[in-house]
């Protein structure tokens, strides 16, 4: 990813950098939306900052504590086109009780499926509070027309799903049109009724950090509840760098707003490190409050194993072998 | 570079180098290029993730490469631990491969080997070989990396067995590779020990995680060099440095490790292997290291047996009569 100090907005080199008032955003001109004159991210710190929170070493009941918690936090997911009914009820049965050595370990906060799987995992989790969410929006490219998107929502929603994740337009984020974007989150928001919004904004094909602010921050003011990095189709996906320059959104958003958005990194999580180093990254970035399912989640499938395998571990004094773990 | 007439001292530019002192003396002297010694774990030389080093006997010779010591990595649990995974994602492409293919693999070793081996005596002959001695091994290593190479597609038909059961099935059995297997690799002979311990893992199919002789580590660091220019994927062979009596209780605990091959002096550890790796029900072969006179022999050094101690037997009963 490179960072231009300016983009969208006009001619680049003109903007002042930090313009967020209300009539001069990008090059001279008003702005339309004052709220999407972004400061511009800075690459090389925020890489350096995200990189630099890696390095704290969390042991012994610390790192327990943590593992625990990242599983009470994560989406289980499967999202392929071979889905079967009995996988997603495997995944059910997985996310209310990841482990058969340890009950005090888990459920997990919800699994993430299909629209078509909604049922079926509905049937699978009754009684139990993990939660169903479903994706949406002609996922994972989302280039089908509004109403077919939205008409998806509404679909996901009466199967039952309590959580809509919808992936933006890309295309026309990266062409300037930010107000077809926000039109249509705002627009998905509406069809969700109840159901909690998690804005995918598949960060790996925005292509700079500043795009992955503006979409952020546009996400937000649309209405997102939650705001996630990628489908997990595309690479990269979630890195720990876009993670923190979308918690700072999140955080300059609380700063001016005192509401609290969701921040939820999918793809690319595979271990019990990289977890711990998000939910450092988390604490640093928003503190303890955001240190919750309701506020932080992680979309993943082959996390959990290897977060069982390093919990195992510590139960047992042995490094655990992966053949002994269910893979889906 | 110096090449000034007065002795000069100049710090040792390797990365190892702690204070060494080399002397230039000469017209001709030059400033010696000293080697970083490093394991050799998922193709890449790498040094030990603790950063600690132990120190063998280097040499008084002004030629030589070495300064009089020279720091060997001191590999550490987590160096075994790494290297763990690295092998098990190895092994699986490995067995993968058509076991004539690991043939071709495993004969270019031997080739790769006796290219090498001017370096290999040298440094045989640097830990104490004498020059006959060491010519004496190195030829034996390479002999005994063919006679490897040729059972690799010949293994499948020798240890497994078409079985006539009572009923109206057949039953076939057939070899299989177990996974990760740890060796702890005699202290003596430094090369031949390593070859005859490593290559009978790998020509079934498995990966090896090995600790090398801390007698001679070089010598197994070279034969890393030939493993890293041959043809054998990265991670298949991986060499740690460092004292068995640290890094094989991790092994024998690990879980992923399958089986262990141990050529030690001492009993007690030993015994303390075996016992940590009965928690995981490991397949674990341990001995004394084996004498000259065996490990040199056609018969006793080498042969299908030594394959087969770390093969699993899959058998598959099929309807007869269909």
């Amino acid at each position: 990813m490179s960072t231009h100090a300016t983009n969208g907005n006009g001619p680049a080199g003109t903007a002042a950098p930090y313009s967020v008032g209300p009539s001069l955003g990008g090059g001279g001109r008003p702005a339309l939306f004052p709220l999407f004159t972004s400061p511009p991210v800075d690459q090389v710190a925020v890489e350096e900052r995200a990189a630099s929170l890696a390095k704290r070493s969390l042991k012994k009941a610390s790192k327990v504590w943590g593992l625990k918690l990242a599983i009470s936090m994560m989406d289980l997911t499967t999202l392929e086109g071979k889905d079967t009914p009995g996988k997603v009820r495997g995944l059910c049965q997985k996310a209310r009780a990841p482990s058969d050595s340890d009950p005090s370990i888990g459920p997990c906060a919800a699994v993430c499926v299909y629209p078509n799987l909604v049922p079926t995992a509905r049937l699978a989790l009754a009684g139990s509070p993990v939660k169903i969410a479903s994706v949406a929006t002609a996922f994972p490219s989302g280039l089908s027309p509004l109403t077919v998107k939205l008409d998806d929502v509404r679909r996901a929603v009466e199967f039952g799903a309590d959580e809509i994740d919808m992936v933006i337009d890309r295309g026309a984020m990266l062409a300037g049109d930010y107000a077809k974007v926000f039109d249509e989150i705002a627009a998905t928001k509406e069809a969700s009724g109840a159901a909690h919004l998690k804005v995918i904004l598949e960060t790996g094909e925005l292509q700079t950090y500043d795009i992955v602010r503006k979409a952020s921050e546009l996400a937000i003011a649309a209405g997102a509840d939650f705001i996630k990095t990628s489908t997990g189709k595309v690479q990269p996906a979630a890195t720990p760098a876009v993670t923190l320059v979308m918690l700072e959104v999140i955080r300059d958003h609380y700063y001016a707003t005192g509401r609290k958005i969701g921040m939820k990194p999918a793809g690319g999580v595979r271990t019990a490190k990289q977890a711990l180093h998000y939910l450092v990254i988390v604490k640093e970035t928003l503190g303890d409050a955001w240190l919750t399912p309701d506020l932080f989640r992680f979309g993943a499938s082959a996390l959990l194993t290897d977060v069982l395998m390093q919990l195992e571990k510590e139960r047992t004094g042995l490094y655990q072998a992966a053949d002994d773990f269910s893979k889906d | 570079m110096t090449t000034r007439k007065e002795t000069v001292e100049v710090a040792n530019g390797s990365a190892h180098g702690a204070g060494v002192i080399a002397k230039a003396t000469t017209d001709e002297a030059r400033l010696r290029v000293s080697k970083t010694y490093k394991m050799y774990v998922g193709g890449a030389f790498i040094r030990s993730e603790s950063g600690r080093s132990f120190q063998v006997k280097g040499s008084s010779l002004e030629s030589s490469a070495d300064p009089a010591t020279v720091n060997i990595p001191l590999g550490s649990r987590k160096d075994v631990r790494d290297a763990v995974i690295v092998a098990k994602a190895a092994q699986e492409k490995w067995a993968a491969r058509t076991a004539y293919n690991r043939g071709q693999i495993v004969y270019r070793l031997a080739e790769v080997l006796d290219a090498r081996r001017g370096e290999l005596e040298a440094s045989l002959v640097r830990a104490g070989a004498t020059a006959t001695g060491a010519a004496r091994e190195v030829d034996c290593a390479v002999d005994r990396i063919v006679f490897y190479a040729g059972f690799c597609d010949k293994i499948a038909s020798l240890a497994a067995s078409s079985n006539p059961v009572s009923g109206p099935h057949f039953a076939f059995s057939v070899p299989e590779p177990m996974g990760v297997i740890g060796v702890l690799a005699p202290p003596r002979p430094a090369l031949l020990g390593l070859v005859s311990a490593v290559l009978p893992v790998i020509t079934g199919g498995n990966s090896a995680i090995v600790v090398a002789s801390a007698d001679d580590p070089r010598t197994a660091i070279v034969f890393c060099e030939c493993l890293a220019t041959s043809d054998v994927p990265g991670g298949v062979v991986n060499v740690l440095t460092g004292l068995a009596s640290d890094l094989a209780p991790q092994l024998a605990k690990h879980r992923e490790v399958a089986g262990l091959d141990a050529y030690l002096d001492d009993a007690a550890l030993r015994a303390s292997i075996e016992r940590d790796a009965s928690e995981s029900v490991k397949r674990v072969k341990t001995q004394a290291p084996f004498t000259d006179d065996r490990i040199f022999d056609e018969r006793g050094g080498q042969g299908l047996t030594f394959i087969e101690r770390f093969l699993e037997t899959k058998s598959i009963w099929h309807p007869v009569g269909l």
